[in-house]
């Protein structure tokens, strides 16, 4: 069995959107028969924290450049485009 | 499961109808609400409006209606908490996603949040309520705080 990825859920305050996302995230891909580490932050901490960090999901803008995959999106909080969005996140975690 | 979001939004936070002239109006308003119901210090209202400018929270739905979900830190907030405000016009937001872009948002959702993990539901069942066309257009038409309570009950 491989290692497990890790991936940085972030927002603005880190405590309400990205509260949502991982939730969301987490749930539906364990119907996909994936499981990941989870962590959560502020947009402005995301680049403090990204060494360990094989996926960032962002539902605000951050800095370009993170050296690591970014998935921006709104998806987990208005149900536009999930399906898209979580095969964009099983993707990365797959790969 | 996600419980219904009557659990946390308190019928003396519910305004219906309100004519604001921007969102920074509409923020004032249900912080003022929050504060004089206890959820809130009155460092809540500066700290939201400040948090909306450089991080916005305006959410596009697709629709005629879009939604946002003002918040701030933990430290301005007493008790957790959830007011709502539904615009006879919508004011301009603007994207969580990409700030430069200007949402007309016609319900506001401002959240009092202290503990992630303990508010959870409430955020789930935001997410559920806001996902529904049908839930959104029956609270724009809601004239009363008992159509938003049997609505949402």
């Amino acid at each position: 069995m491989t290692k497990q990825k890790t991936v940085l859920f972030a927002c603005g305050t880190g405590i309400a959107t990205s509260t949502v996302v991982a939730h969301a995230v987490e749930d539906a891909l364990k119907e996909r028969g994936i499981t990941f580490n989870s962590r959560q932050c502020k947009a402005t901490e995301v680049a403090g924290q990204i060494d360990d960090v094989d996926l960032v999901v962002s539902t605000t803008q951050l800095p370009k450049d993170l050296g690591k995959p970014v998935i921006t999106t709104l998806a987990f909080l208005t149900g536009i485009g999930k399906a898209e969005a979580l095969d964009k996140i099983e993707a990365v975690l797959r790969a | 499961m996600a419980k219904a979001l009557m659990n946390y939004l308190d019928p003396g936070a519910i305004i219906l109808g309100v004519e604001a002239g921007n969102d920074q109006d509409v923020i004032r308003i249900l912080s003022d609400r929050l504060h004089s119901l206890g959820y809130v210090k009155p460092s809540f209202a500066a700290a939201v409006l400040a948090r909306e400018a450089a991080l916005p929270t305006g959410l596009p739905l697709g629709l005629d209606n879009n939604v946002a979900i003002p918040h701030t830190d933990p430290e301005h907030v007493l008790k957790p908490g959830l007011a709502m405000a539904t615009l006879c016009r919508p004011v301009a937001f603007c994207n969580m996603e990409d700030p430069e872009e200007k949402l007309q948002v016609s319900v506001v959702f401002l959240m009092a949040l202290n503990d992630k993990d303990q508010q959870i539901e409430m955020l789930q069942e935001i997410a559920l309520t806001i996902q529904s066309a049908d839930t959104i257009s029956a609270l724009m038409r809601s004239t009363t705080v008992d159509d938003v309570t049997r609505l949402l009950a």
